[in-house]
């Protein structure tokens, strides 16, 4: 597993354009499979992890999206989704996905290429890959969380599962404040 | 509404500390705990069996060596069955010769071998195989399991030394200095 990591390497992720926590989730549509599509926007209403990867099969990559899809039962149990991400086209998806056992949906940022990488600011330029970065979307489409990975290191579920956890203590607070005004206005 | 921070580096320090509900070999209150992460059938925690027994013997009783299950079952479709067998061995009190057994077999773990080795071990075999069907310590293994991921265990093995994540080589010298220095 690749964890080394130096210091260097870790100031180096800071560097990244990547969309900040506070901005709308641009939205997009890409093929989940080689005959169907899936929109950011279906997911309104749930928190959504979406996880760029630089490409299938590559290890840290396998690794990464494996951990993944072994803590997704806690993702759902925090009301979330997850999506990958990667500009591997739909058919090398889909022959990941099967050889992983994965059990949640690829999505190829194909073609155009990256185009969605772009729009969250975690394209590499000149490798034509996505930068390895986390998204936490909240119910609302708002990006609550992001993080962008030095390239070769698998950046673990905590970040995710933190951020999952703060959106829904932040739902329950919402909810029992609104019940007493309720209760209030009665 | 400005969300959490970007780009804060995950927790890479251990929130469950090593204690009597682990697995231990050496004293709990030893100078140097070193817990491992592990998957019965993780080829890269096979190769690092054998160090850990090196380094446990060059210690001795100044370290507690700690074994939490880390198991990626969708990518080792054997790794929860050999993890549970290692739980069921411990009910019946070897734990220790379950797991040693385990990752000297790591290319026979269905479980016709893991009645074989507990048959090996003089163990209740039947009740062995049985807690394993019925999955008796998916909790505990979650729990396991759970502790890494908020810890910072990204894939196995992964190491803890006295709480923080060693993410040094696992070559017999670098752990032996990163045991040792402290």
């Amino acid at each position: 597993m690749a964890n080394q990591l130096t210091r260097q390497q870790q100031s180096g992720s800071r560097k990244s354009k990547a969309l900040p926590g506070g901005t709308r989730a641009p939205d997009f549509t890409l093929r989940s499979t080689p005959d169907q599509f899936v929109s950011l926007s279906e997911f309104q209403g749930q928190p959504i992890v979406l996880a760029f990867y630089p490409a299938d099969w590559s290890p840290v990559c396998g690794d990464e999206m494996a951990l993944f899809n072994e803590v997704l039962p806690e993702f759902q149990n925090l009301g979330a989704e997850l999506v990958g991400v990667s500009v591997d086209g739909a058919w090398c998806h889909a022959a990941f996905a099967r050889d992983r056992k994965l059990h949640f949906p690829l999505l190829a940022d194909f073609e155009p290429k990256g185009a969605v990488a772009r729009q969250y600011g975690v394209y590499r330029d000149g490798e034509g890959v996505s930068e390895r970065a986390l998204f936490v979307i909240d119910a609302e489409g708002i990006i609550y969380w992001s993080y962008v990975s030095p390239v070769g290191v698998n950046p673990g579920a905590n970040g995710v599962l933190s951020a999952l956890e703060d959106l829904q203590n932040k739902k329950a607070t919402k909810e029992s404040q609104q019940s007493k005004e309720l209760k209030e206005t009665k | 509404m400005k969300g959490a921070q970007t780009d804060s580096i995950p927790a890479t320090r251990l929130t469950v500390p090593v204690a009597r509900r682990d697995h231990i070999q050496g004293p709990l209150d030893a100078p140097v705990t070193l817990l491992e992460y592990g998957d019965y059938e993780c080829p890269a925690c096979g190769q690092v069996f054998p160090i850990i027994k090196t380094v446990q013997e060059r210690l001795g009783n100044t370290l507690c060596f700690a074994f939490r299950h880390f198991p990626l079952t969708n990518v080792h479709p054997h790794s929860e069955h050999a993890a549970e067998a290692a739980e069921a061995a411990g009910a019946q009190g070897k734990f220790w010769m379950m797991h040693d057994i385990l990752f000297e077999n790591q290319d026979a773990l269905e479980d016709e071998d893991l009645i074989r080795y507990a048959t090996a071990l003089k163990l209740n075999a039947r009740r062995l195989i049985a807690e394993v069907e019925a999955g008796a310590y998916a909790t505990r293994l979650r729990e396991d399991f759970m502790s890494g991921i908020r810890g910072g265990v990204n894939g196995t093995p992964t190491f803890f030394i006295n709480g923080l994540r060693y993410d040094g080589a696992r070559a017999l010298n670098a752990l032996l200095d990163a045991v040792t220095v402290r």
